[in-house]
């Protein structure tokens, strides 16, 4: 018999109900909530007259409309009352809130990992796509809808069909200047944006296990823009000290006990995949992407593509679409691109690690002219550490804001909306039209690509203009 | 949830790729806590211009579609957010039905949560159906009872859906009330954890 993928032995550990001919009930150990995608759940159980099943297992913040300048003056009434809402919600039903006034607060997917609460072989979900930034742990977490949200709140359970498994086989080791945002931009721009649909992926290989649990989640955040549910990446060393003495990680024997049962899950060396994809990433440069959907993307050096060469009348007309909103030409150079705004933040970069790539970057030079450049980091805790470590002042001192956590512009629920017709190099994970506001157009990259965009005023290749200036690029 | 048996509807074609729940329903109306009223809003960046006027060259502004209840789509329709929002727009503003050759997981998930029957069809099949509609507008009627879709004596197109969720669709059901049933199960895994 074939040895079982770390999501087979996920999925067995957590089956409540099989019946032939139904989907599985599966058992869900954390759920996440955030303002946008629960009032409807919370007052469907009001209408029912449920309660909320494991208080205990469940955990809000508040993120998507929280304003990053001041976020208790919330000027939108609408958004404020959502905010209201959720407050009111959690406490009629019991279940913890890292308010905006709790040391705690910050966009779901930062403080889950960062309290501990995610944890290797659980079942994570919330009422979010990009809840696959989870499996970077080796949980299994993936985004649900409000409908599931209340029925997760009502039962602790869902009903899912199994996906096929997809092993990315990522060997190599990335060149100065590439990180591990070019990895998953390049791969989505390599297999398509629904290479991954109807699968979880595993994420392997030797680049796989030289990153940092902050550059596995940025893989396995953007796992959904593959259009995979899930993304998973094998617990290891790197895994488990990063979650020794986080709050809500088992402690002391019990987290040794924890480590030993966790090494289990990693994929048995015979376990078999619906289908592997085998990428390199030892040539791969810092990607951009040029057109409104993530797959849309090359590296710096290059040019904007040609429709005409597209292989399908599909992908032609996309391409077309893509382009006319874009507002670029093909043949274009993508270092001739000027953008107006940075954003360096986002559930998929803006962890402290994130923070120090970009302030790597802006030490001591300034922001060009022609650009607005916003940080926000990810949450209150990654706030304090960069501000311990200076890191605010570095952006301070060269002409960026330094904003309040939140999710901000990466889907500009809150004021921070790019203007019509304007350009951003962002470091979030969605490019699509009308994402960072009507008829603005983004461009995603890594943070240093970002900061470096900001500087320069135009898209360069961080590592190469770094070299220029006559300076060694540490890769953090 | 309204239950789906059959539908006989005019079929409104939308002829892009990878259309994402962004463009389903934009960011800025997500802020409302109510479940209802989300169609007002539907593809509002494409289907209204700036100053609010309808934008005639949007797909679903064109007279002869409107009252349409089936949407034509190309490939993975509904990429992106995980918003429930895109389906209660869709629903609201009077869809029953959408075919395309492959949808994104989530959203395929929400669609059959608010009585929306997602119907995947080979591309071929679809490709037919977009020239169909390029020689004017016309009605299919889509049958779950049966799985097939059918115009007249002159198409017959079966299909298949996952057999849990079409019986939860023909019977309106709300499957957390299932769920419940299987409330000892739960009891029992949890205590043995």
């Amino acid at each position: 018999m074939a040895g079982k993928s770390l999501y087979e032995k996920i999925w067995e550990q957590h089956v409540v109900v099989a019946e032939a001919g139904k989907p599985t009930l599966l058992y869900i150990d954390l759920h996440l909530v955030h303002e946008v995608t629960s009032p409807q759940a919370f007052e469907g159980l009001r209408l029912a007259g449920r309660p909320v099943r494991r208080p205990d297992r469940t955990f809000a913040t508040m993120d998507h409309n929280v304003p990053t300048d001041d976020p208790f003056v919330v000027l939108d009434p609408v958004a404020a009352k959502q905010i209201e809402t959720l407050t009111e919600n959690c406490k009629a039903f019991n279940v913890p809130l890292a308010d905006l006034t709790s040391d705690d607060q910050g966009i779901v997917h930062v403080i889950g990992p960062e309290l501990g609460l995610t944890l290797p072989g659980k079942t994570i979900v919330c009422g979010d796509s990009h809840t696959s930034t989870h499996g970077a742990f080796g949980a299994l977490a993936f985004g649900i809808g409000t409908s599931e949200v209340e029925h997760v709140l009502a039962t602790q359970c869902l009903w899912q069909q199994k996906s096929k498994t997809l092993l990315v086989q990522m060997d190599g080791t990335l060149r100065p200047g590439v990180t591990a945002k070019d990895v998953i931009l390049g791969l989505i721009a390599t297999y398509g944006i629904d290479f991954g649909t109807g699968y979880v992926i595993e994420f392997a290989g030797e680049a796989v296990r030289a990153m940092s649990m902050e550059e596995r989640m940025t893989v396995c955040n953007m796992a959904i823009e593959a259009g995979a549910r899930a993304g998973l990446v094998a617990p290891d060393e790197t895994t488990f000290s990063y979650l020794q003495g986080r709050r809500y990680a088992p402690q002391g024997d019990a987290f040794n006990a924890s480590v030993e049962a966790w090494k289990q899950l990693a994929s048995d060396p015979d376990a078999t995949y619906d289908r592997t994809v085998i990428f390199p990433v030892g040539d791969l440069e810092p990607q951009v992407t040029w057109g409104t959907n993530p797959g849309m993307c090359i590296g710096v050096s290059a040019t904007v593509p040609n429709p005409a060469e597209m292989q399908t009348e599909n992908d032609r007309r996309a391409a077309e679409q893509a382009l006319a909103y874009m507002d670029l030409s093909p043949g274009m150079p993508i270092t001739d691109i000027e953008v107006q705004h940075v954003f360096i933040g986002s559930c998929t970069n803006s962890r402290i690690e994130d923070l120090r790539a970009a302030a790597e970057i802006a030490r001591g030079r300034r922001v060009a002219s022609t650009v607005r450049a916003l940080v926000v980091p990810g949450s209150k805790q990654v706030k304090r550490q960069a501000e311990a470590e200076g890191l605010h002042q570095i952006f301070l001192d060269a002409g960026f804001e330094w904003r309040e956590p939140g999710c901000s512009t990466c889907l500009a629920m809150n004021p921070d909306v790019i203007p019509a017709g304007e350009r951003c190099a962002s470091t979030s994970n969605r490019n699509f039209e009308g994402r960072q506001g009507r008829g603005a157009r983004t461009h995603l990259v890594s943070p240093a690509m970002a900061a470096a965009a900001a500087i320069a005023g135009r898209f360069v290749h961080v590592a190469e203009w770094i070299a220029e200036e006559g300076l060694a690029w540490n890769r953090s | 949830m309204e239950p789906f048996v059959t539908h006989h509807g005019l079929v409104a074609a939308m002829d892009r790729v990878n259309v994402d729940t962004d463009a389903i329903i934009p960011k800025q109306f997500l802020k409302r806590i109510e479940r209802s009223g989300f169609g007002q809003f539907l593809f509002n960046d494409w289907r209204f211009n700036e100053d609010g006027s309808l934008n005639p060259e949007f797909e679903l502004n064109q007279p002869e579609l409107q009252g349409a209840s089936i949407l034509l789509a190309r490939n993975n329709f509904g990429c992106g957010s995980s918003r429930e929002h895109a389906p209660w727009a869709l629903a609201d503003y009077g869809f029953r039905a959408i075919l395309a050759p492959s949808f994104a997981d989530i959203f395929h998930n929400n669609c059959f949560k608010n009585g929306l029957l997602a119907i995947q069809l080979p591309e071929a099949i679809i490709d037919e159906l977009f020239a169909k509609s390029r020689a004017g507008a016309f009605h299919l009627t889509v049958d779950l009872q049966e799985q097939v879709i059918t115009a007249g004596a002159e198409l017959r197109i079966p299909f298949s859906v996952d057999p849990y969720r079409r019986e939860l669709l023909l019977q309106g059901l709300d499957d957390i009330g299932v769920t419940l049933q299987h409330a000892a199960a739960i009891q029992a895994f949890e205590n043995q954890r």
